[in-house]
């Protein structure tokens, strides 16, 4: 129990997968504008790295590591991944519309998310079991979440203000999330 | 010059369309591995092998693969690539290996790579894509090089691992440079990408412009043709 705490805290705030590993900036950037729509993405990411940690943890462990292919981790990895989006996508459809309504535009999005991907493969590095491998992937997802919220609201108020120029658009943005991973470093007394 | 040539590509590479500056690509190694110039070098060097490997071999098969499930093919053609370079460098680079770490498998999700077999390499003769992917990606050395070694510099004092200024020693009272940590960390990346486009944005390049918003297709400028987000709305719709 005490382990699967430390994995939450480490994943979801010391080690950010944004701000501090740098995975995911493509719908961290863009994404971001307004508060509703980073919630929803972040949902959806949520919802997509919780599964597809569990199921490749489940397919390493179970075909790759008794049959000694662990060198095709990345190749199987990323189909998995690829079909797992499509699958949820499709049942999201059929058997969940209002929350297909919510999630939708942003599940295709997930697959080309390189967090979802850099989860999977960090699961395997830490030798993680498939129990740790899901929490892990939940907690990282949820630390996605918090920054890309913070970040809309963030983004929220700039458009108020003046701004320089050269500044206006994507230099911003990059400061604005240099400041927050420098917040995120307080972070890293707690483990 | 003329379309297509071997030079044009590499020309159109690192200057016109740069993955980096000009087309806003492939942002998490960008930011991640750029901690120095030695690092910048390497992964720009990776891509650039996997990028021109995929690209010659897409535009080999590009009669071959179906419309409908022309992306999952992409994908595994690149993902082959990566898995094949990565043990390369296992094998025969292992510094390089060990301080690129997770991020050379994760080259299979660069949009870079799966951007250009879309949008060059399943349309063009096997040649002008080799090219296209040899220019692409030394425009993507290039910038992380550059990136790499700003970071380096201000993070270091150093640029290649050679000290250029000469340090501090307040023990021996020596003047000299005090290195400003924070660059090699991971905030520091974010800052020197900010302060760099802000400056391009000043010469007019205009790439904050095309900052890519995937939901609105409006937002990632005139360049959905070289964009590797197959999903995005504006592709879809």
């Amino acid at each position: 129990m005490k382990e699967l705490l430390i994995i939450i805290i480490g994943s979801a705030l010391v080690n950010n997968v944004v701000l501090s590993q740098f995975l995911g900036l493509c719908p961290f950037f863009g994404v971001s504008k307004k508060i509703e729509t980073a919630g929803g993405m972040g949902a959806a990411v949520i919802f997509v790295i919780t599964l597809s940690s569990f199921v490749t943890s489940i397919i390493y462990k179970a075909i790759l590591v008794p049959t000694n292919l662990e060198y095709l981790q990345t190749i199987v990895f990323i189909l998995i991944i690829a079909a797992l989006v499509q699958f949820v996508e499709m049942f999201l459809k059929k058997c969940m519309p209002s929350l297909y309504q919510a999630l939708g535009v942003y599940l295709p999005l997930i697959t080309t998310n390189c967090a979802v991907l850099g989860v999977a493969i960090i699961n395997v590095q830490k030798d993680y079991n498939i129990l740790e491998s899901t929490v892990n992937g939940f907690a990282t997802a949820v630390g996605f979440t918090i920054s890309i919220v913070l970040m809309a609201g963030i983004r929220e108020k700039i458009q108020y203000n003046d701004i320089p120029k050269a500044f206006q658009g994507f230099p911003i943005v990059l400061l604005t999330a240099g400041l927050m991973a420098i917040a995120f470093f307080g972070f890293s007394g707690l483990i | 010059m003329k379309a297509n040539t071997p030079a044009e590509r590499l020309v159109n590479g690192i200057i016109k369309e740069n993955p980096t500056f000009v087309l806003v690509l492939g942002m998490c190694p960008t930011l991640a591995v750029t901690t120095s110039a030695t690092n910048g070098i390497g992964m720009g060097l990776t891509t650039m092998v996997v990028l021109a490997a995929s690209n010659l071999m897409i535009s080999l098969l590009r009669k071959f693969i179906p419309d409908g499930v022309r992306i999952p093919a992409f994908i595994v053609v690149v993902a082959s690539f990566v898995t094949i370079v990565q043990m390369l460098l296992q094998g025969f680079i292992p510094a390089l290996y060990a301080s690129l770490g997770i991020y050379i498998p994760l080259i299979v999700v660069n949009c870079i790579i799966l951007g250009r077999a879309e949008a060059y390499a399943s349309k063009n003769p096997p040649l002008a894509s080799l090219f296209d992917g040899i220019g692409m990606g030394l425009g993507f050395t290039v910038s992380l090089t550059c990136i790499g070694a700003v970071r380096e510099l201000l993070g270091a004092g150093q640029i290649f691992g050679k000290q250029i200024l000469p340090l501090a020693d307040a023990a021996a009272g020596k003047m000299g440079y005090e290195p400003v940590t924070i660059f090699i960390l991971a905030p520091g990346a974010f800052f020197v990408l900010a302060f760099l486009s802000a400056l391009q944005n000043k010469f007019k390049v205009g790439a904050a412009k095309r900052g890519i918003d995937p939901s609105n297709p409006d937002s990632c400028g005139s360049s959905c043709a070289s964009c590797g987000n197959s999903m995005c709305k504006g592709k879809r719709g």
